[in-house]
């Protein structure tokens, strides 16, 4: 069974990529709330906060970028609900094809609709004003960290595409993970923050991520961030891959 | 050998025990209908044949492979239709019967789509996204998608509830052509005169139990003798509504 893996997979994920070509509109409602967050900031708020020589706009991006991912997996947790209880993942697993090429055909075109989503929220900010002095090595690991961290949170979609019982069941998980990044670094420095808040602003994933991103951006040498973000997004990648797994399995018994 | 053999199987959710020991034999090439009011337990059963649910006792075998140890082998052998028409919106119909030929690894995947579509009468709607689809349209598209690959064994779960008569009709009319062929058909239904329509044996379950199994010959002469009435035939409501409706297509 497992020898048709690859092609069975390239087949689901093709037809599961139909949903991203088809409705763009799925894209358009991912980036419209991150865009929206920047607009807001950089022309509203963004003028009262002190970032030193940074522009506002180069220095959100990193967290908007967050913001976009854990808005877009929000799509991939529906995208796969709306097969299990429609009975298409039913008659998938009947079938004699390698059966985790279902899921995996879903977290294929997670990363395909985010790695979109993401190319046109960095357009608008450079629109905006963005600029950077990345070369071509900190542009790419830019991306392989925003993966890398796109991957962990898919598989952390797909346990509520798995388990939920209605579609906003299946969408709601994402809202902590779009909020996350507000309470970071990633929006205004933390050392103005409250004690209490600053200690979990400054120990929460969404900071070392965006501190690293940040760095990269601007053409500076990362610091130790940026083992804490690649540690974070493994993390929560192998443990959200196991329960997800888990699960899947169980829904075959 | 029979294309179906079940003995003793028995499931249960939590507390409640849906199937108590479950015995049936289906004979290769016929069509079988398990009938049974809403929560019997047919779809556990479909489920169970098909390798989605595992069972907790029994022997179960589908095309002569066990389906607990030999799950690969009995996909090969089956498909099914589910209770509700397994579509996707987005996608046309013709994409369907292609991606399913594409799952089966078969050659020549859009001729086998074309012809499938032709023989289903949904060759003008092949190009439609399936969100534009009837019910009766999608149910045939369902079917239609469990023929890729000629399986030996066609599991259809109520593939008429929810449809207008037409739908049904319809539907009728496929099941038929696949025993002609034939397929081994199990349908699950909980509709009477379906089972009367279709099926060369019915059997009936309740409580978890089968509790008649027979032709349906068989089944009328569990009742007393006929007796002779002489009743003034109207016709039903739904000889009208086809007459009227039907003459139309």
């Amino acid at each position: 069974m497992t020898t048709h893996w690859f092609a069975d997979t390239a087949v689901l994920t093709g037809r599961s990529l139909r949903h991203i070509t088809r409705s763009l509109d799925t894209i358009l409602t991912t980036v419209i709330t991150p865009i929206a967050i920047m607009v807001m900031f950089v022309y509203v708020f963004g003028g009262a906060i002190d970032t030193g020589s940074v522009s506002y706009v180069d220095y959100m991006l990193p967290g908007v970028l967050l913001i976009t991912i854990a808005s877009g997996i929000s799509y991939t947790a529906v995208r796969l609900f709306a097969d299990m209880t429609g009975g298409l993942f039913e008659r998938f697993q009947s079938m004699p094809i390698a059966r985790s090429g279902v899921l995996w055909a879903h977290v294929l075109t997670s990363l395909v609709a985010n790695v979109l989503s993401l190319v046109v929220v960095v357009l608008v900010a450079l629109l905006m004003g963005f600029r950077s002095d990345a070369g071509v090595a900190a542009w790419l690991a830019v991306a392989g960290i925003l993966l890398l961290f796109t991957l962990a949170l898919t598989w952390l979609a797909v346990i509520p595409g798995l388990t939920a019982k209605s579609v906003d069941g299946a969408s709601a998980f994402a809202y902590p993970l779009i909020f996350l990044p507000f309470v970071s670094s990633a929006f205004a420095p933390t050392d103005t923050m409250p004690a209490a808040v600053r200690a979990f602003a400054e120990h929460q994933p969404a900071t070392s991520i965006v501190n690293t991103i940040r760095d990269l951006f601007a053409g500076q040498p990362v610091g130790g961030d940026v083992w804490v973000a690649l540690a974070w997004c493994a993390g929560l990648l192998v443990v959200a891959f196991g329960l997800a797994v888990l699960i899947y399995r169980r829904k075959l018994a | 050998m029979p294309a179906i053999q079940v003995h003793g199987l028995r499931k249960a959710f939590a507390e409640l025990d849906v199937l108590r020991g479950v015995d049936l034999e289906v004979a290769r090439g016929s069509v079988f209908a398990l009938l049974g009011s809403n929560g019997a337990g047919k779809t556990t059963i479909v489920k169970i044949l098909s390798t989605l649910l595992k069972a907790d006792e029994g022997a179960v075998r589908v095309n002569g492979f066990d389906v607990a140890a030999q799950a690969a082998d009995v996909r090969k052998s089956i498909s099914l239709t589910g209770q509700f028409a397994a579509v996707d919106e987005i996608l046309t119909g013709r994409e369907h019967l292609v991606l399913m030929a594409r799952l089966r690894h078969l050659r020549e995947p859009g001729r086998i789509a074309d012809e499938l579509l032709e023989r289903f009468g949904l060759t003008r709607a092949g190009a439609r996204r399936v969100a534009t689809y009837s019910g009766g349209m999608r149910r045939r598209l369902d079917i239609a998608m469990s023929l890729i690959g000629d399986p030996p064994i066609i599991f259809l779960d109520e593939p008429t509830t929810g449809l207008d008569p037409q739908g049904r009709l319809e539907v009728w009319q496929a099941v038929k052509a696949l025993a002609e062929r034939g397929t081994t058909v199990l349908l699950t239904t909980q509709y009477l005169d379906e089972a009367e329509q279709l099926a060369d044996r019915i059997a009936i379950l309740h409580d978890g139990r089968i509790v008649v199994n027979g032709t349906l010959a068989e089944l009328r002469q569990l009742l007393p003798p006929a007796e002779v009435e002489y009743v003034e035939k109207q016709p039903t409501l739904e000889d009208v509504f086809l007459a009227i409706v039907g003459a139309a297509r």
